[in-house]
Formats: C-alpha cells, sequence, structure tokens
C-alpha cells in the first residue's frame, strides 16, 4: 500500500497549480457552443489541460498518457471548482472511438473541431422500441447509389437541438442476426428529413428529445467501421460512458453539503445535527461513501499498476454509485421536511434547488446508461460467470 | 502509487488460506463447535505459520507485521470460519501490551502459542444492567459477560475508567463459566471476580481506545472474509442446482440476489485495506476509519449472510450444508466489540457532530 502519488510529481502539481491560480478568474460561464468556453476550452488543451492524450496532428496537447498526471490536473482543478472546459458525448465518447476506429480521413475531419468545441455532437442509439435490448434497434438505412437513405426514430438523444452533428446506430442488413446488421453513421442533423421534439422529464427540464428520421440522405462514406460492424463500435464507446456517471468525488462534495445543512438548518429550535436519527442516516450515508471513495483509488491504482484484478470492482460503480447518490440526495429533502419540497422559484429553496433536481436526476441515471438491472445481468453474467437467460424468438 | 496488497502480503495470504483449506475444513470446524476438540490444534497450526506473532515485534519473539497484514490473514480466517482465539490473543492482547510497554514478558509466549490472552472488554464499551467491573487497590470485584476464548490462560479486563488490567486464569477467586452464543467458531465466557488479584497493564484510555480500533477492523477483515465465502459457495451452488429444468443460476432473480452481493462486498475490501493502511499510517484518521469500517461491513455482512442462505434455498436453512456456521459468525461480529448504531453514533462524536 502506497498513497504517496511520488515526488516527481511535485513539479508538476506546482505548474498545474499556478496555472489555476493564474486562469481562475477567466474562467467562462456560458453554455455549450458559448464564444468564450470555446477561448477556454482552446487554452485548456494548449497547456494540456484537456484533450491532454490526443495526438497534436488531430489537434490535441500530444502527452503520453500519465494517469497520476490527469489525476493532479483533476485534483487541482476540483479544488477550487475551477472550469474543467468542454464535456459532452463528441468529446468524452465519439472522440476515443474515431481515434481507435475511425478512418485517416475522419480523424483529421472531426477530432480536433470537436474536441475545440467546434462541432457539437449527439448521439443516436435509443430508440422507443429499444432501450435495454438496443440491438433490437430498428431505425434502417438503404443504400440508394452513392448515398444512405434514413428512415426511423431515436429518443433520449440528449443535446439533439444544439448538436452539428449525430453519431448514429442504423440497421443496414435486415436479414442479418441482430448485432451484425447495425452500422455506425456520421452525419449533420441539418440534414432534410429530421425533425427534432424535445422530450421533458420529470425534472421539467429538456435535457432529453426525440429524433425522426424522413427520407434523410447521407453519403455513403459517413460511417465508422465496417458495414454490419456498428455494434461493436458501440459497445467500445458505452465502454468509456459506464464508470463516469456517478464520481465519488462528487458524492463526496455533497455530502459535504448535507453536513453543512444539518449544521445550519433546525426544526423546532433544534439543530438538524442534533437530531440522532437524522444523524444515523447521515454516519450510514458516510459509510457508503468512504468505500465507494477507496474503490475508486482502488481502480486507479490498477490502471497504474496492471497486475491488479479490479474487474468486479470497477463493474459496480454504476450500480452502486447511483443508488448512493439518489439516496444521499434524498436524505437533505427528507431533513428540510415541508422545505425540501421548494422547486422552481421559492422563497425557501436550498442549495438553488440542487437537492431536489439531483434527486430526480439521478433516479434518472439509476435507469440511464444501461438500468440498474442490466448491470446487475453484466456483474452476474460477466463477473460472476452465470449463465444467461435462455433466448426466446424474434417475434 | 499503490493502492492494493503488496507480493508479500498476497503471499502470505496464499499460504493462510491453503493452510486452512487443506488443515482446516468444515469438518473439523464442527468438531470444535460441537466440543469433541478444542481449537488448540488449529492454533498451534496457526502458531507454525507465525499467525499469534503477526503484530508482535520480533525482538520478543513475533513477526513484526502491520496492521494490514493482520487485516489480510482475519479475512482468512473469516472465510473458512476458523476457529482461533486470533482476535483476542493475536490481535487486542498485543495492542494492548506493546502500547503499554508492561507484562511484555507475556509477548513471546503469545507469539509461539503457548498462551492465550482473553479479552473483557464489553463493561468498558457498552455495560449492561446484568454486569460491571470496579477494580480499587490491586483487586478486582464484579463480573465480566461475553468475554473472548473461554480457555484463556490470561485476561485482560477493562474498567469504566478505560483502565486495563491482566487476571490470570487460575486466580484465587475467579469463576469462569461458559456462555455459549449462536457463533460456536469462537469461545465466550463469563467472569466472576471475588476480590481476585489484577495487575494495572495500563491507565492511559488511548491505550484501550488505540486497541480497539485495531479490533474493529479486524472484526470487519473477517465479515469480508465470512462474506466473501458465502457469495462464492452461493454462485457454485447456484451453477449446480436445476429447477424448471434450468440451473437456477440462469434465472435473473438469483442473478440480481449474487450481483448485489458483489455490489456490497467490492467497496468493502478497498475500505478494509484502507483502514488496515491507515491504522498504521494515518493517525488522525484511524478511530474514525475503524468505526465506519466496522459499522458498515457489519451492515453489508448481515445482508449477505441472508441473500447467500435464500441462494441456497432450503439447504441453506439447514445443518447439512453448514453455511449457518458464517451466518453465526458474521452476527457474532457485529454484537461484539459496538453494535453498528453505537458506532455510528462515536463516529459522530468524533467528528463533533454530536456532543
Amino acid at each position: 500500500m502506497d498513497l504517496s502519488l511520488g515526488s516527481e510529481y511535485d513539479s508538476f502539481r506546482e505548474e498545474v497549480r499556478r496555472f489555476v491560480e493564474e486562469n481562475k478568474d477567466q474562467q467562462p460561464g456560458g453554455g455549450p457552443g458559448a464564444a468564450d468556453g470555446i477561448a477556454w476550452q482552446k487554452k485548456l488543451i494548449d497547456n494540456g489541460y484537456a484533450a491532454r492524450t490526443i495526438p497534436t496532428q488531430y489537434g490535441g496537447f500530444g502527452a503520453e498518457p500519465d494517469i497520476i498526471k490527469s489525476r493532479i490536473i483533476s485534483e487541482e482543478f476540483g479544488r477550487i471548482q475551477m472550469n474543467t472546459g468542454l464535456g459532452g458525448q463528441g468529446i468524452s465518447m465519439l472522440t476515443p472511438v474515431l481515434l481507435e476506429m475511425g478512418t485517416e480521413e475522419q480523424k483529421q475531419q472531426f477530432v480536433s473541431k470537436t474536441i475545440h468545441g467546434e462541432l457539437v455532437w449527439c448521439q443516436g442509439y435509443s430508440e422507443p422500441g429499444a432501450g435495454s435490448d438496443l440491438a433490437s434497434l430498428t431505425t434502417r438505412a438503404e443504400l440508394d447509389g452513392d448515398e444512405w437513405v434514413i428512415n426511423g426514430q431515436k429518443i433520449w438523444t440528449s443535446t439533439a437541438h444544439l448538436a452539428d452533428w449525430i453519431f448514429c446506430l442504423v440497421r443496414t442488413e435486415p436479414d442479418a442476426p441482430k448485432h451484425q446488421g447495425i452500422s455506425f453513421l456520421l452525419f449533420k442533423m441539418d440534414t432534410p428529413g429530421i425533425e427534432i421534439r424535445p422530450l421533458v422529464d420529470m425534472t421539467m427540464n429538456a435535457n432529453f428529445n426525440e429524433v425522426f428520421f424522413t427520407d434523410v440522405r447521407v453519403p455513403k462514406d459517413q460511417i465508422v467501421g465496417k458495414r454490419g460492424e456498428g455494434w461493436q463500435v458501440a459497445n467500445a464507446i458505452l465502454g468509456h460512458e459506464r464508470g463516469s456517471l456517478a464520481p465519488p468525488d462528487a458524492a463526496q462534495a455533497r455530502l459535504n453539503g448535507v453536513i453543512d445543512l444539518m449544521r445550519g438548518e433546525t426544526i423546532n429550535g433544534e439543530k438538524l445535527m442534533d437530531n440522532p436519527l437524522f444523524r444515523e442516516r447521515l454516519m450510514k450515508i458516510q459509510g457508503r461513501v468512504l468505500a465507494m471513495r477507496f474503490n475508486d483509488m482502488r481502480l486507479l491504482s490498477s490502471r497504474i499498476n496492471k497486475n491488479q484484478d479490479t474487474k468486479l470492482a470497477g463493474m459496480i460503480v454504476k450500480l452502486q454509485g447511483t443508488e448512493l447518490r439518489h439516496e444521499l440526495e434524498g436524505l437533505a429533502i427528507d431533513i428540510m421536511g415541508e422545505i425540501g419540497l421548494s422547486f422552481g422559484r421559492n422563497p425557501y429553496l436550498r442549495g438553488g434547488g440542487s437537492w431536489q433536481y439531483q434527486y430526480m436526476y439521478f433516479l434518472g441515471l439509476i435507469i440511464g446508461g444501461g438500468t440498474n438491472q442490466i448491470q446487475k445481468n453484466i456483474i452476474s453474467e460477466r463477473g460472476l460467470g452465470m449463465p444467461r437467460e435462455p433466448k426466446t424468438e424474434a417475434k | 502509487m499503490e493502492f492494493g496488497l503488496s507480493e508479500e502480503q498476497t503471499l502470505l495470504q496464499d499460504s493462510v488460506n491453503r493452510f486452512l483449506t487443506d488443515q482446516v475444513p468444515l469438518d473439523t470446524v464442527r468438531k470444535v463447535a460441537d466440543g469433541e476438540v478444542s481449537d488448540a490444534t488449529v492454533w498451534q497450526g496457526l502458531a507454525d505459520l507465525g499467525i499469534p506473532g503477526l503484530l508482535i515485534d520480533e525482538a520478543q519473539g513475533g513477526v513484526g507485521l502491520g496492521c494490514l497484514d493482520a487485516a489480510v490473514i482475519s479475512e482468512c480466517l473469516g472465510y473458512h470460519v476458523t476457529p482461533a482465539p486470533f482476535l483476542s490473543t493475536a490481535v487486542i492482547a498485543p495492542s494492548v501490551l506493546a502500547a503499554a510497554g508492561k507484562q511484555e514478558e507475556l509477548l513471546g509466549n503469545i507469539a509461539s502459542g503457548g498462551h492465550r490472552v482473553g479479552i473483557a472488554f464489553g463493561e468498558a464499551i457498552g455495560a449492561r444492567a446484568d454486569a460491571s467491573v470496579s477494580v480499587d487497590g490491586g483487586k478486582i470485584n464484579g463480573k465480566s459477560i461475553f468475554v473472548l476464548d473461554g480457555n484463556a490462560d490470561d485476561y485482560l479486563v477493562a474498567d469504566k475508567q478505560l483502565r486495563v488490567h491482566r487476571v490470570r486464569a487460575d486466580a484465587d477467586g475467579l469463576e469462569r463459566t461458559d456462555l455459549p452464543s449462536v457463533d460456536r467458531t469462537r469461545s465466550t465466557c463469563q467472569l466472576v471476580y471475588n476480590n481476585v488479584t489484577a495487575d494495572l497493564v495500563s491507565d492511559d484510555p488511548n491505550i484501550f481506545i488505540g486497541a480497539l480500533d485495531v479490533a474493529r477492523v479486524m472484526q470487519a477483515a473477517d465479515t469480508l472474509g465470512a462474506s466473501q465465502s458465502m457469495l462464492d459457495q452461493s454462485v457454485v451452488y447456484a451453477k449446480q442446482r436445476e429447477q424448471f429444468n434450468r440451473v437456477i443460476a440462469s434465472f435473473q432473480a438469483v442473478k440480481h440476489m449474487c450481483a448485489e452481493m458483489v455490489a456490497d462486498l467490492e467497496p468493502c475490501r478497498s475500505l478494509i485495506w484502507y483502514a488496515g493502511h491507515a491504522l498504521d499510517e494515518v493517525p488522525d484518521e484511524r478511530r474514525l476509519i475503524a468505526c465506519h469500517t466496522k459499522a458498515h461491513l457489519q451492515e453489508v455482512g448481515k445482508q449477505v449472510s441472508k441473500t447467500s442462505t435464500e441462494v441456497h434455498g432450503g439447504m441453506g436453512f439447514t445443518d447439512l450444508v453448514g453455511l449457518h456456521y458464517w451466518f453465526k459468525r458474521i452476527g457474532a461480529n457485529r454484537q461484539l466489540l459496538g453494535s453498528p448504531e453505537m458506532l455510528r453514533d462515536e463516529a459522530a462524536r468524533i467528528q463533533g457532530f454530536a456532543a
């Protein structure tokens, strides 16, 4: 057990700390696509604090992968909650896949613009009839001369209304077994035949959309991987998503927020922290947060020390992390009593309404990104070697 | 940076697991539990591997390893529901004696496996109306209940002031009675003191608390091992047992129970490792982390032991399969030296959240 990051990293930490100190007053405030956000992103990339390991010929910083340096950047930025640059599915999910599976032309065309925020992407995977059983998707693309002609519908499409392009799973081989008939296409969101309808969720925000395709014509070469190999391409991306949905450091920060609430709020003149039942619930959750934080340290360590087996420790993060956050946010609501109901423009709002918002948002994450029931299937089948459910015949 | 076990720790773990698999199978556990044989042979076997002297300095005849090493061993012992006085003789007694710097001549005998020290701490942690001890002028009076190890040569007794005293098992005026508990893999007894000679070992509350921190992490590690074994047994059983012309491991209801056990247990392993590390290396955190580690592991252990029994169906409820030895071991770890609610209350106090 060695928890030091090593003194050879001290000077790197100093360097990051200096950058944070000198630039903390220049952080952008705008939403996706805002000009100051794009300028900030460029500054981060130029200094190696975003797109760090992406090769320079594709617009990245071009550093060798070094998990400890990445960790130091995340710690130093996290200390003052410094803006860590642009995110989104194009940067976090599509870019790694293009680098691994895209053609040279595709890398040249998309990677630099994407990581610099000049191209915003959305992801076209789920369909009304294809949720947990994603591979049963039916949006089809037929080749007509040099173009794919796409018809069908996607749902749960985040940022579709802001996106320039979409990376999309479509069925191109209707007669092949379902996992082998899918292709991974890239196309512009302003192509004729695309209609976007916002989908309001229980937080009353339109975080998602429904996207309809009617005879959408897309050049034949806008495909990643080969025809019929889209499922493998998509799975490579989903692997990037799963672990990142419920980071334990964020849970720790929210726990600190609950502690502040309990020290500040009163009920019948008594501090919430002085109520032994509330305190008991707080301590129970604190124990779970601790366990998840150390689990995360073990996962980090296994990326540095390749001999460590952390397969199961990694598989459980989405399941445990989302359930934990939902409960943690719920505790804050419970201890506030009726004040905990506040939402929207309400003078009694605490934490800007974040407790109710996050409570609902994490219920969404329990379902999204592969439902927690699907996570349990994955853990038992791939982790414990238990057999799959017997397959039923397709209708 | 390396968050995990060293090569030496993995080798130690392997050798202890091998010994326990070969020499202390469930049949042996049953014989000790039924009182057919004592646990002395098992303890001597463990002594040959250096286990009783794990935390004792080499200069005093021990192996001189640290708390993370001890946690690794404790996990092995829990995994095999090993009948042995590890917690009392190999963990708590050396922690107190070494820190106090008194009665250190006992340490060499403990390390050789030839001397067992029982622990009577219950009355200092959460005294029930049934028992209390008082020490005055080198004489002890009163009663300790659920004392760890009914076969010890010496006892360390803590009083309300968190002082620790040594009482010899053969001292005049001491009455020892076995107290059977659900967990028959480790014995507990009652000690009644009628003006019994007590040697003061420590009057520093921090020594008592320090030993308790170590003990609680070791109990948690024991529960981790026992829970892991129950999970492993569940998966093996579910892959063999057929119903409705399928192995029951192919039913989602069963798979999800197993996945939930994994999801609860996996982070516990990291928590135990960190706690073992903190006991030696992060003095500021050790008490809080010990409270949380034991409390959390006992909640997870309780859930796993219930779920695993359910996966085994009716057979899980029988003595035939013997799964109940693990169920009860986990149950005993939960009750002894502080229940989860008490530990969480203590955790809140340590952080200044409660008066």
